[in-house]
């Protein structure tokens, strides 16, 4: 090992004779993995020895772990040495100049959306130097959470501010060796968010990444951790609706959310990378992990996720509910098109009694899409009169694509009440011609009825974010029949 | 307004209209009766313009409009409405704001600004009351655990609302009560004008002691072979289909 710091040391001398601050913008290290990298990286973020150590405990436990193979996806092996694990913020130079040098497709989308042009640029990486309001919009919020005590601030910045608080809980919903992405992520995860809602608070208004977008580019490996202590409440929606320009394939997020006592937090994604070509090229490998613990009694943790981007997505929001009458719920809307892979679902584990978890998954399948609901649902022995209600509906368009249900129940208490339903239709030709014989075109009958399938799941969605979630699914499944 | 001549149909290769003619003028009602299975049903897919429907011979007209090869939702803008015989359930799909929907679509198409919420609902209570569709039903999900009255009445308040200019009207008195069927009758007369043709699709002739048609016709293996007046029905029904079988044979 001592060789390797030595290395390290070196490396970052080298850099600061270059000037540390003035060329900030050409520190990237050169693709690859090791130990060195990794205190490369912590190095560069002022990280605390604890934080260091931990991460190089993942770092060898992922050694030792292999890819995951289970899951219903297909793609060809991802080469863990050729990706580079730190880089600085990009140049303005590295962006496109103006919206001419954008993908003309991606700027299609925004205008559906009906995404102002200002934040178009911004979503595309356009280098612009106004101020936008979202960024004006960010530091009012900031003040008016400041008041209520509320913690909402990037990953790094709550490791310098409040360190004993992400010590106390960094790990403590998914140990750094969980499985092999969680474990890559623990150990070069570079930015994220971090967010703790004191006791007996409300959090104010609802929390978006959305505001932070151009505050920091959290890059491949995020890491958000979210903590509401006794009896507060938060609601916090993930992502933005419209399709990010992103350079990076692979993906590895991390999500922790802790809720104590009395605690309820409401978790929102609407995801939309890039899901690749209609052939499949290009798009993003999306490997999240997302645990909620509902540590205290009468803790709730609810997940609303609308998956539409990406070319590979796996994974499985889970709630542990230790807690004694704790709730976890999981809404789901995974579309997948062309040849987009989906593999998700959910863990709810009941381990406090008189727990009950509702899992409602809504799969849409179009094009030659995969798209596979697998869920766990596990009462462990000492969990009296655990419940659980799982529906699971597939949507079918067209004949090329897939629909696969996986459900995985063990009830180790005989006091379980476990329910579950499993629906697959086909987008019915006759409901098609209903709306047209009415005046609807096939495109919008094609939407309403789509949107009329997932209705239990937006209705879960905050207002806005409904409103988009809705626009997006009508863009992805775009020309999806006839 | 239509012009129906020598018209062939087949579906999946095989012929089920076989050389159709009609005329319906605005302002009429037409009854086309018959037994199951003689294409009733075909011909109203076909003028809405279902997928699968293959006009092999033979034109259709309508309002000097060749209509082979318009798309159904163009079809429903220039103003003609099919109730089903069999309305589908669409989950999840609010009734009234298809229906909203549905009739922006059409006001976009001829040109119109489309209706805001007030407005719209205004059309919709107004029109309700026509066939005493109960308001509850507006809210829910298209179709979704109504009755079979209830689905009836449920098209001949879209109707209403859409103010089509060519109707076909698919047994929409087939499982009614006598009740719901005069309420259903109220609807429909209450909707005749001078600029509308109504096309009647029934089985029996009970309907058309509620809407007295200008016409009736009798369609039989895919072909009209007798048409005449309210009279005409009452003698179907007490002589049978054989009757005019062998009527058109000799
Ligand atoms: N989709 C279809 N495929 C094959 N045959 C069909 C189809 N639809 C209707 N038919 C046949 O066409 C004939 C006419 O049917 P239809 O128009 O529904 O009659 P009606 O409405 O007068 O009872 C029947 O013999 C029926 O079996
Ligand atoms: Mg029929």
């Amino acid at each position: 090992m001592a060789t390797k710091t030595h290395d390290v040391e070196t490396l970052v001398k080298k850099e600061y004779e270059h000037g540390f601050f003035t060329d900030i913008e050409s520190d990237t290290v050169a693709p690859g993995l090791n130990e060195d990298v990794i205190a490369f990286i912590s190095r560069k973020k002022n990280e605390p020895d604890w934080l260091l150590e931990w991460r190089l405990k993942a770092y060898r436990h992922w050694l030792e772990m292999e890819e995951p193979r289970w899951a219903h996806v297909h793609y060809p092996p991802i080469d863990f040495q050729d990706i580079s694990y730190y880089s600085a913020p990009k140049t303005k130079q590295d962006g496109p100049k103006s919206l001419d040098e954008v993908d003309p497709k991606l700027l299609e989308t925004y205008e559906k959306l009906g995404i102002p042009l200002h934040e178009q640029k911004l979503l595309a990486g356009v280098a612009v130097d106004a101020v936008f309001d979202s960024v004006s919009v960010a530091t009012t919020f900031k003040e008016k959470l400041a008041d209520a005590g509320v913690i909402f601030c990037s990953f790094s910045e709550a490791v310098q501010e409040h360190p004993e608080l992400v010590r106390q809980y960094l790990g403590s919903v998914v140990p750094a060796a969980d499985n092999f992405y969680a474990a890559l992520n623990s150990a070069v995860f570079t930015d994220g968010s971090f967010c703790y809602i004191p006791k007996n608070t409300r959090c104010p208004m609802e929390l978006s990444t959305y505001f932070r977008i151009n505050a920091s580019k959290t890059g491949q490996f995020e890491r958000t951790l979210i903590v509401a202590d006794e009896g507060s409440y938060v609601s916090y929606l993930e992502g933005c609706t419209a399709p990010m320009r992103d350079e990076n394939q692979l993906h590895a997020a991390v999500v922790e959310l802790v809720a104590l006592d009395n605690a309820s937090i409401k978790y929102s994604t609407v995801q939309n990378w890039y899901p690749g070509d209609e052939e499949g090229k290009g798009g993003i490998y999306n490997f999240v992990t997302k645990r909620g613990d509902c540590r205290g009694v009468n803790s709730r943790i609810s997940w609303t996720q609308v998956e539409t981007g990406s070319a590979i997505t796996w994974k499985y929001p889970s709630c542990l509910l230790k807690g004694d009458n704790s709730v976890g719920e999981f809404y789901s809307v995974a579309v997948t098109n062309n040849y987009q892979q989906a593999d998700t679902g959910t863990k709810m584990i009941h381990i406090g009694k008189n727990t009950r978890s509702t899992i409602i998954s809504k799969g849409i399948s179009a094009g030659h899409a995969e798209n596979a609901y697998r869920g766990l649902v596990r009462i462990t022995a000492k969990a009296e009169n655990a419940r659980n209600y799982t529906q699971c509906d597939s949507l079918l368009m067209g004949d090329k694509c897939g629909a696969h249900t996986f459900p995985y129940i063990e009830a180790k208490n005989a006091s379980a009440q476990v329910e579950h339903e499993a629906t697959t239709s086909k987008i019915g030709d006759d409901q098609l011609f209903y709306c047209m014989q009415r005046g609807i075109s096939e495109e919008d009958a094609v939407n309403m009825i789509v949107n009329g399938f997932c209705k239990e799941v937006f209705k879960e969605l905050p207002m806005e974010f409904a409103v988009e979630a809705q626009k997006l699914l009508g863009v992805t499944l775009e020309g999806a029949v006839g | 307004m239509l012009n129906i001549k020598n018209l062939h149909v087949t579906v999946d290769d095989k012929e089920i209209l076989k050389g159709l003619d009609l005329t319906v003028n605005a302002g009429e009602v037409h009854a086309i009766m018959g037994p199951n299975g003689s294409g009733k049903s075909t011909l109203a897919n076909v003028l809405a313009g279902r997928e699968g429907y293959t006009i092999t011979k033979g034109s259709i007209d309508y309002e000097g409009k060749d209509l082979s090869g318009m798309a159904p939702e163009v079809r429903a803008r220039e103003g003609i409405f099919l109730a089903f015989q069999y309305p589908v359930e669409i989950p999840g799909v609010n009734n009234i704001y298809m229906l909203k929907a549905a009739v922006n679509a059409k006001r976009e198409y001829i040109g119109e600004p489309p209706l805001d919420a007030v407005e719209f609902l205004n059309l919709v209570k107004e029109k309700v009351k026509l066939v005493k569709l109960k308001e509850e039903l507006l809210n829910r999900s298209v179709n979704e655990g109504f009755s079979g009255g209830e689905k009836k009445r449920n098209e001949i308040f879209q109707m209403a609302v859409l103010e089509p200019r060519l109707a076909i009207l698919d047994e929409t008195d087939s499982g009614l009560d006598i009740d719901a069927l005069k309420i259903v009758a109220e609807g429909v007369n209450s909707l005749r004008n001078r600029d509308r043709a109504i096309i009647l699709v029934t089985h029996y002739q009970r309907l058309l002691n509620y809407i007295v048609p200008d016409q009736v016709h009798v369609l039989f293996d895919g072909r009209i072979i007798k048409s005449g007046h309210r009279e005409l029905a009452l003698k179907l029904e007490e002589k049978g289909y054989d009757w005019v079988k062998s009527e058109a044979a000799a």
